[in-house]
């Protein structure tokens, strides 16, 4: 039987505020434990929670990146459960009125076509602590530093058909929350995670089939195997005449497998209610527009103006527009001068692979904008090939100095000079007699080696084209 | 609306209150009669009437995204029955 896969995402989104969602303690990684959790996020008797402005604002930026309806009025409610993570007894959570609803987010496809993705929802809610349950004996240990930090839950419609069309949105979504600064996007850090619900069911068929949930799914590449092994595992179990139990499941990268999370007791009664230390959040019409005239430009049209108006392809528009900081050094380099098709091959050559080496992030390149659009201005007049262009900029990513003062202090300007390279040329060709006879015998492939040659005595700092037109004359006796 | 000794045991279970068969069925008939009362509100006309989710007509107010709480773990930790390098100790959750 032909199967049909159906994957809906729930994608847990940290907001990169300072201060927690309903407290003022601080919300920055990695602080020694309990450091950062106030009695606000203790939950002791008496507090009461304060709506952190910079949550409303982010989680509406984010509900018009995604064209959905920002609800006037939304309400938090309770969501009951025991967990010692969790010291009030219920996060805080929004259910029947969530923030954002009804959105989409259009995801390209390996064919390159598009296919719009419907988002459900999004709803604020407080993150829950941190369970240590090794090194302390008998004894679970219990962090509260990341109780109360902001989260936003977006909620797919069950519209993607395989694990690419998943990771695609996923990408999608993780590039558009860093391009509007409401989420750092470090997916180790846990700021970023992915639960799927994930079923099958016979090609055709309307109704959807039971679904199981994965959960807390952290890195683009588990998202696609943990739903590869989970279809595979589905279609197996119902063709082999057993069938789906609706369940939550936990991938294991080092066995390439999920299996099922230990069933928490009734954990699906949740017993929401509002939160009567909460009032309705209201979001009026004029906040919404004095934030939406805040937006930065957004990925797509960034990538369509960027094909438009620099004339690249939909692929290279694609890739510099992948990040905000990439995009905007891009732009710089073509605003001091660089020609917009040299600039992009750099940017997407060797300045990515030079980021990657040496593992820093864009803000932290050695070499800025301006310093790049000088060394392109040497490759475009001439002053040296693209050959040592690559040699120039590697001293300059290693601090010597900018492009003109290492060409010039390396002696690396191109010899335009046609006596030097005509008397290089017939240094070269005195010492290969064999060579030039194969050559005049009709050997063309020859040339190569007699271009070879006279680049290596230069030490590449001929220009190659005119290298090969008086070379090709010399060569016929000319 | 009445609900049954078994739905009370059930709500118990669920907010970890201990409570005997005998009680269950007292809280079954009280809360059956606090259902019935309540109830009473089903003859209310509420067309046209948004659903209030705060007894106080107002909006919530916000606060500026500021940290404006100091550390004070070992005021808090002071009271906690178990603590290890700073982290709280329960008993354990899961085997």
């Amino acid at each position: 039987m032909e199967w049909e896969t159906v994957i809906g995402l729930e994608i847990h989104t940290q907001l990169n505020t300072v201060s927690k969602i309903f407290s003022g303690a601080a919300t920055a990684y990695g602080a020694e434990p309990n450091r950062q959790a106030c009695a606000v996020d203790l939950g002791l008797p008496g507090v009461l929670p304060v709506l952190n402005e910079a949550v409303v604002r982010k989680a509406v930026m984010l509900g018009l990146a995604l064209e959905a309806e920002i609800a006037p009025r939304s309400v938090f409610a309770r969501k009951n459960y025991f967990y010692p993570d969790l010291p009030k007894g219920y996060q805080i959570s929004q259910y029947e009125l969530p923030i954002v609803a009804r959105g989409h987010l259009d995801i390209e496809l390996e064919d390159g076509g598009r296919k719009r993705i419907g988002v459900t929802r999004a709803h604020l809610e407080e993150d829950a602590g941190k369970s240590v349950h090794e090194g302390f004996g008998t004894m679970t240990g219990i962090d509260l530093n990341r109780a109360g930090t902001p989260l936003v839950e977006i909620v797919s419609e069950p519209e993607l058909r395989s694990a690419r069309e998943a990771v695609a949105y996923m990408k999608k979504l993780h590039a558009l929350v860093r391009y509007l600064d409401i989420c750092d996007g470090n997916m180790q850090e846990g700021s970023f995670r992915c639960d799927a619900n994930v079923s099958i069911r016979p090609v055709g068929q309307t109704s959807f089939g039971t679904r199981t949930e994965i959960k807390n799914l952290n890195s683009f590449r588990f998202v696609e195997r943990a739903i590869n092994f989970e279809v595979a595992r589905q279609i197996d179990l119902i063709e082999s005449g057993g069938s789906v139990v609706q369940e939550t499941r936990l991938y294991d990268p080092d066995r390439d497998e999920t299996r099922p999370m230990r069933s928490k007791e009734e954990a699906n009664d949740y017993r929401y209610f509002p939160d009567p230390d909460l009032l309705p959040v209201a979001v009026h019409a004029e906040a919404i527009e004095a934030i939406r005239a805040e937006m930065p430009e957004l990925p797509d049209a960034k990538r369509e103006r960027f094909a438009r108006d620099y004339a690249l392809s939909a692929r290279d528009a694609g890739a510099l527009t992948a990040t905000r900081e990439l995009a905007d050094y891009y732009e710089a380099l073509v605003a001091a001068g660089g020609t917009p098709k040299l600039a992009a091959n750099w940017l997407m050559g060797d300045f990515t692979a030079a980021l990657n080496r040496s593992e820093l992030e864009m803000a932290q390149s050695p070499v800025a904008p301006a310093a790049l659009a000088q060394l392109l201005a040497r490759i475009q007049d001439e002053t040296i090939s693209g050959k040592i262009g690559k040699e120039v900029f590697d001293a300059m990513w290693a601090g010597e100095g900018d492009a003109d003062a290492i060409i010039a202090a390396r002696g690396l300007k191109q010899i335009t000079d046609t006596g030097a390279i005509d008397r290089i040329i017939d240094e070269v060709i005195a010492a290969n007699p064999s060579q030039l006879e194969q050559y005049r015998a009709g050997k063309d492939k020859l040339l190569g080696f007699f271009v070879g040659q006279v680049m290596k005595k230069t030490q590449g700092k001929a220009n190659p084209a005119q290298v090969n037109e008086r070379l090709r004359a010399r060569l016929r006796g000319d | 609306m009445s609900l049954t000794s078994e739905e009370v045991r059930r709500i118990a279970q669920l907010a970890r209150l201990a409570v005997d068969d005998r009680e269950a069925e007292g809280f079954a008939a009280a809360l059956s009669d606090i259902f019935d009362f309540v109830e009473a509100l089903d003859g209310a006309d509420i067309e046209g009437v948004a659903p209030m989710a705060h007894p106080l007509d107002a909006e919530q107010r916000l606060r500026p995204d500021q940290v404006t709480e100091p550390d004070q773990r070992d005021l808090f930790q002071g009271i906690a029955p178990a603590v290890e390098g700073g982290v709280y100790l329960v008993p354990r959750v899961i085997e």
